[in-house]
């Protein structure tokens, strides 16, 4: 890399010519490391509001194209004013309150669900040397912050004081409790494959290996990608405010703003999980020597997007779920594979340290054999917990479903 | 580290007081939740990283959910709580359990540890759960899936 501050393929040069000079002006090191804090999560928010802005326009636009309509394309060019707009429309609306909520609680809700959404974006490494704080235990650290959003919804449907809000709320929390037990076992399958929770070590494994995770851990990838529709309230999972069903569940009665905050951090959730299935099976900013000529926080904004793609398409293309198939998906499907996923790769991982067997050798063994294993195990578990296909049902399928018989044709 | 391990300390204590003084069961809940949280600070500053996010994973994540589901499956669970003639000795109780612990811990002459903070805390618990600890470990293993199935057969209707 090249050391001059304003070279922009790597923004860590002005950071550390930053530090030094501090360094030299006889700056103490806890300054230093307030100030290179401070302005790294300066970056950091300014990446998540500029997302949070823009994000509205893709989702919308892309939806349009999937369902074969225009999506926004009359304010301004393309329709790309069409976020500020709606913006403006919600700031100007009158936040409404209603009588029996709880005040403080209901207030507070949309404002905490921000925490964890931003915190994820901390342990990113966005370079090289590009990372705000490089925990040890990166992985479990999001996980972590992923499970406390129920709280906050919890919070919002609870002080609503409304039947579809806390039938809302009570959905999301049973959903992300399940949800999140085959999202775990899934990432459990990297952490063993790489060695380490450290998200900038799991990408330093993927360049140390020359390879993307993904090659390796196909099936934990899909269960993850699908663990974490769930987890987003995104549409083939969101029964959390399925409108046909509960209006808007948990946000029922927020208006103005404090729904605007609502929207905007399913936004930026869903970035965040881009950004971590992006790191952890894309290889983050490392993308077989290309980050040598293009900047690697570029590069890994390109892959975000790219995953936000995946999620915008599901979104455009998939039916809602009904909550038990919604839960009987994660409980025999998801579960069951996941386990066989973190079993496999126990087993591989073993058979590589303790025969001490050349990784080029190895590794695209293991890869050939995850990849066909996740295909047979896929088929196998839908074969095994799926009803068979009829093409010719006798009787409609609701019927059969709730077990009611059927009513005696009527006597001719 | 001084600052922050006597914001941390009031943060978390001050909550564990309101759950106590607030009458709203769920806003109990969501005090002890903000408890947790300062507990798991208080991790932070001893430099013991996994334990600070297992603690918001287990306690702020699912124990916290196991309680508010507690609380919304028990009747009349949004009537407020009414004082009743065991605060009296419950205080009493309390202050005699508190002060034991604050004697004990202020008469123990504490070692402090010659070695730095460990680098990677998960690899060293890691490492201690499966080979000193791999007994304990097991056994809690296979009571937990005594106690999931356990939980199964209750509930199964047939």
């Amino acid at each position: 890399m090249l050391s001059n501050w304003y070279d922009f393929r790597d923004l860590g040069n002005p950071v550390s010519r930053l530090i030094e000079g501090l360094e030299d002006a006889g700056v103490s090191d806890g300054w230093i490391y307030v100030i290179t804090g401070l302005l790294g999560a300066i970056g950091i928010l300014t990446f998540i509001g500029i997302a949070a802005v823009i994000n509205i326009w893709i989702e919308r636009r892309v939806i349009g194209r999937v369902q074969i309509r225009r999506g926004p394309n009359r304010v301004g060019p393309f329709g790309l004013l069409q976020p500020i707009a709606d913006a403006i429309k919600l700031i100007q609306k009158e936040a409404l309150q209603p009588k029996v909520a709880d005040g403080f609680v209901f207030t507070l809700a949309p404002i905490v669900i921000f925490v964890p959404a931003i915190l994820a974006f901390a342990v990113l490494p966005w370079g090289e040397q590009m990372v705000l704080a490089d925990l040890n235990v990166g992985v479990l650290f999001i996980l972590a912050l992923g499970s406390t959003t129920t709280i906050m919804i919890f919070m919002a449907g609870y002080a609503s004081n409304n039947k579809y809000a806390l039938l809302g709320s009570m959905r999301v929390i049973a959903m992300l409790i399940s949800y999140e037990l085959p999202g775990v076992l899934a990432l459990l399958g990297v952490v063993l494959f790489a060695g380490t929770m450290s998200l900038s070590g799991i990408v330093g494994f993927q360049d140390f290996y020359w390879s993307w995770l993904i090659f390796f851990q196909p099936l934990a990838l899909l269960i993850f990608l699908l663990g974490s529709t769930a987890e987003l309230n995104r549409t083939p999972a969101d029964i959390a405010e399925a409108e046909s069903e509960i209006v808007a569940g948990f946000h029922i009665e927020y208006s103005g703003m404090k729904f605007g905050l609502f929207y905007a951090v399913e936004l930026v959730n869903a970035i965040a999980v881009s950004a971590v299935i992006a790191t952890l099976f894309l290889g983050g900013w490392w993308t077989f020597g290309l980050e040598n000529v293009i900047p690697g926080w570029i590069l890994f904004i390109g892959k975000i997007y790219a995953v936000y793609f995946i999620f915008i398409w599901f979104r455009g293309t998939l039916p809602r779920f009904r909550i038990d198939q919604l839960m009987a998906f994660a409980w025999k499907f998801l579960l069951p594979l996941a386990i066989v996923n973190a079993l496999l790769v126990a087993v591989e991982v073993f058979v590589w340290t303790e025969y001490d067997l050349n990784a080029g050798v190895v590794l695209p063994i293991f890869g050939v054999v995850n990849f066909a294993l996740a295909g047979v195990l896929i088929v196998a578990f839908g074969r095994m917990i799926g009803a068979a296909y009829e093409r010719y049902p006798k009787q409609p399928m609701m019927y059969r479903d709730i077990d009611v018989p059927l009513p005696e044709p009527a006597p001719a | 580290m001084v600052i922050a391990f006597w914001t941390l300390a009031a943060l978390t204590l001050g909550a564990a007081a309101m759950i106590i003084v607030v009458r709203n069961l769920l806003h109990a809940v969501l005090f002890l939740i903000l408890s947790f949280i300062g507990v798991a600070g208080l991790y932070i500053t001893l430099s013991a990283d996994f334990v600070a996010v297992a603690q918001i994973l287990i306690y702020a994540g699912a124990i916290a959910v196991l309680m508010i589901f507690a609380v919304m499956l028990t009747p009349r669970s949004s009537r407020n709580n009414a004082g009743n003639f065991l605060q009296l000795p419950a205080l009493v109780l309390s202050g005699l359990i508190a002060a034991g612990a604050a004697i004990v811990a202020y008469e123990t002459e504490w070692r402090e540890a010659d070695r730095g903070s460990f680098d990677t805390t998960a690899a060293q618990i890691g490492d201690a759960l499966l080979s000193p600890f791999v007994l304990p470990f097991e056994i809690a293993s296979v009571l937990l899936v005594a106690a999931m199935i356990g939980a199964i057969v209750l509930v199964r209707e047939d």
